[in-house]
């Protein structure tokens, strides 16, 4: 993790991508615009790394996970998996790529299906891109069973006999059985308790290290993302406001978002509480179907000027691997 | 910030709730005492399933019953039983002297019924404020909680409002009457940390405006540091440690608590080690005869497992129920 960035293996890359849902209306479902849910993104994501994906609801870190695994089709930009572009690739190939790249969901209530057993759940993946059956698989089951946690015995049960803590845990056994190289991870312990999170999030590291996991971690959880990862990109209204290190985003970040957006983090502390000055941004995200022109986080920054109304601001590095989406930011 | 001297606005004893599920008796509230003092803000908080909602709607009758039922206790607010009041003076209680804020703004507010029109009715129903004064009422309400152009808001509906905006109209509501007691169960957990930031700097404005005593119920223990006074732990439907915020983040004494401390990953800290709380929130099916955090308890021993502590008084106004005392290494109370 100490190498520097340039000299190390891309293994995603992003280039301008942009996922806009069309908005549809009236008898003839004529399209009268649409929500730029990302809205031209750009990034690569290191193997072996955590790249940690934040914004508030609705700034598209979602829908951006998705698009790169091609869960949803990208409206235009480049995806591309070790080189391979994915956004122009035919659906049996995507597929025959799916063994390596994986999907941990948010709701572990939702992803699994409620009438197949756990051992099914786990195998099914197995059955699908490996055709492995009967005794082989059975003890692939209760070797990921052990690797996450559980008991190879908990096979036979059913997803409404664990719980949250533990279907999370069938969730990334599921991800991991394939041995994938890359893993979106999209608000995995959003739905957790809090003691039950740190159980998850030192799980997702001991697996991290033991198959040499690339992860996108997506959250809103600003302290558990600072735990967790190497990079972190900010997203704002459908575009990244800045990228940088882990170390560096938290302890001198340059864009104004990412600044009011840690100060609004409250620390667990009373002293430290105490003494913190908070940067209190007025008003809300504006929609994603009617961006301000600019820059997106013109009408609640700051520190902003007419240019940030006029300009969408350049995506630039301000050295040692801080990229920037800002007009002032230095 | 300690309001010890301020004479006690609610103090419950002995509370108990249960709820009669088709799974079996489950055991919400098991035995929970505290206070809250004039002007106090008093955190309480817990995961999910600890019974800290369960307490502060027991307290108004707020939960439904059946299913549920307050088996005992005491809510004295001022010289009355808030448990032993008829239904109809309850009302007067609620949303008059003891306001409430709930978790989801979206389903509190009614979508049928505009911004204004909410804000009025707790005034018309506790009041006797002149229909005429009532509109102007409304819109210094509105204004209170920072929503900008604020006569103009009045005729809105819930949905043409976002998220942080409902939730400082929920605020709004709770506040109408000049409540002497305001409990918020979680009422940020359903927003953003810039919105949620912006609804913490209102309450704390809005303390030192008016003077209301604040219950803030929430499972993050990170929201409260900077704002409560006090804070009480949940676990297993009882109270397992309270103490003052300072003296609980500093030097927490029941192993739950500590735990959880070290659970929390901090925005201020880097390479930290997350404590690994091993198992899960027990389930409450069943009356507990022994401690219920000891199945998770790194300190645990035959004690635990025979009895469950009592929430006992040890120093400076701190109470913690466990038989461990974690610094000395020794069991606590001598036995």
């Amino acid at each position: 993790m100490s190498e520097t960035p340039e000299t190390r293996e891309v293994i995603v890359s992003v280039k301008d991508l942009k996922k806009h849902f069309p908005i549809m209306k009236g008898l003839f479902r004529r399209q009268v615009g649409a929500v730029r849910a990302v809205d031209g993104v750009t990034f690569d994501i290191f193997r072996g790394e955590t790249l940690g994906l934040v914004g508030e609801s609705g700034s598209g870190k979602s829908t951006c996970g998705r698009v790169i695994l091609q869960l949803d089709e990208a409206t235009e930009g480049e995806v591309k998996f070790e080189g391979e572009e994915l956004t122009e690739m035919s659906d049996g190939k995507v597929r025959s790529l799916r063994p390596r790249m994986q999907m941990i969901f948010q709701n572990p209530h939702a992803s699994l299906n409620p009438r197949m057993t756990v051992g099914s759940i786990i195998a099914e993946p197995l059955t699908e891109h490996r055709s492995e059956k009967g005794a082989a698989r059975q003890q692939r089951v209760d070797e990921l069973l052990t690797l996450v946690g559980l008991q190879p015995k908990h096979a036979n049960r059913y997803p409404h006999e664990f719980s949250g803590g533990q279907r999370q845990r069938i969730g990334i056994a599921r991800a991991i059985a394939l041995n994938p190289d890359f893993i979106v991870a999209d608000e995995p312990i959003a739905a957790l308790d809090v003691s039950i999170q740190a159980q998850v999030v030192n799980l997702l590291e001991e697996i991290q290290d033991e198959l040499d996991l690339t992860y996108l971690f997506i959250s809103h959880d600003l302290s558990m993302v600072r735990h967790i990862a190497d990079r972190v990109a900010v997203m704002y209204l459908g575009r990244i406001m800045e990228l940088a290190h882990v170390d560096q985003l938290y302890d001198t970040p340059k864009h104004p978002y990412t600044q009011a957006l840690l100060s609004a983090v409250p620390v667990p502390d009373p002293v430290i509480e105490a003494t913190r000055e908070r940067v209190i941004l007025e008003g809300d995200i504006p929609s994603p179907s009617n961006p301000p022109p600019g820059c997106p986080f013109n009408t609640r920054c700051p520190i902003a000027q007419d240019i940030c109304s006029e300009q969408v601001p350049e995506w630039r590095d301000l050295g040692g691997g801080q990229w920037v989406a800002c007009h002032f930011a230095e | 910030m300690t309001q010890e001297t301020a004479p006690t606005v609610l103090e419950v004893k002995d509370l108990m709730t249960q709820f009669d599920t088709q799974d079996g008796m489950v055991h919400a509230v098991n035995g929970v005492s505290f206070d809250l003092k004039r002007g106090e803000f008093l955190a309480v908080v817990g995961e999910s399933g600890s019974g800290k909602s369960v307490t502060m709607m027991s307290l108004l009758r707020l939960i439904d019953m059946p299913p549920g039922e307050i088996v005992s206790g005491e809510a004295n607010f001022g010289e009355t039983d808030l448990l032993q009041l008829e239904i109809d003076d309850l009302r007067d209680v609620r949303g008059g002297k003891i306001g409430f804020i709930f978790q989801d703004p979206m389903t509190s507010l009614n979508p049928v019924l505009t911004v204004g029109f909410q804000l009025t009715e707790s005034l018309r129903l506790h009041t006797d404020t002149p229909e005429k004064q009532l509109e102007q009422r409304a819109i210094d309400l509105i204004d209170l909680v920072g929503i900008p152009d604020a006569a103009s808001r009045l005729d809105n509906y819930p949905h043409e409002l976002s998220g942080g905006m409902r939730q400082r109209v929920m605020i709004a509501v709770a506040l109408a009457c000049d409540p002497q007691v305001l409990i918020a169960d979680e009422p940020t957990t359903a927003l953003d940390v810039t919105i949620q930031a912006q609804i913490i700097e209102i309450i704390k404005d809005l303390r030192e405006k008016l003077g209301t005593a604040v219950i803030w119920i929430t499972h993050d223990l990170g929201v409260v540091a900077g704002i409560a006074d006090r804070v009480l732990v949940m676990y297993g439907g009882q109270i397992v440690e309270e103490a003052l915020v300072g003296d609980l983040y500093g030097d927490p004494k029941h192993p739950y608590t500590h735990g959880l401390l070290g659970s929390l990953p901090r925005l201020d800290q880097k390479g930290q080690e997350l404590v690994n709380i091993k198992g899960q929130p027990p389930n409450l099916y069943e009356f507990p005869s022994s401690c219920p955090f000891a199945p998770r308890c790194p300190y645990v021993y035959d004690k635990c497992h025979a009895e469950n502590p009592p929430l006992i008084a040890i120093e400076n106004g701190r109470k913690v129920a466990c038989w461990w005392d974690i610094e000395n290494e020794r069991p606590r109370f001598g036995s």
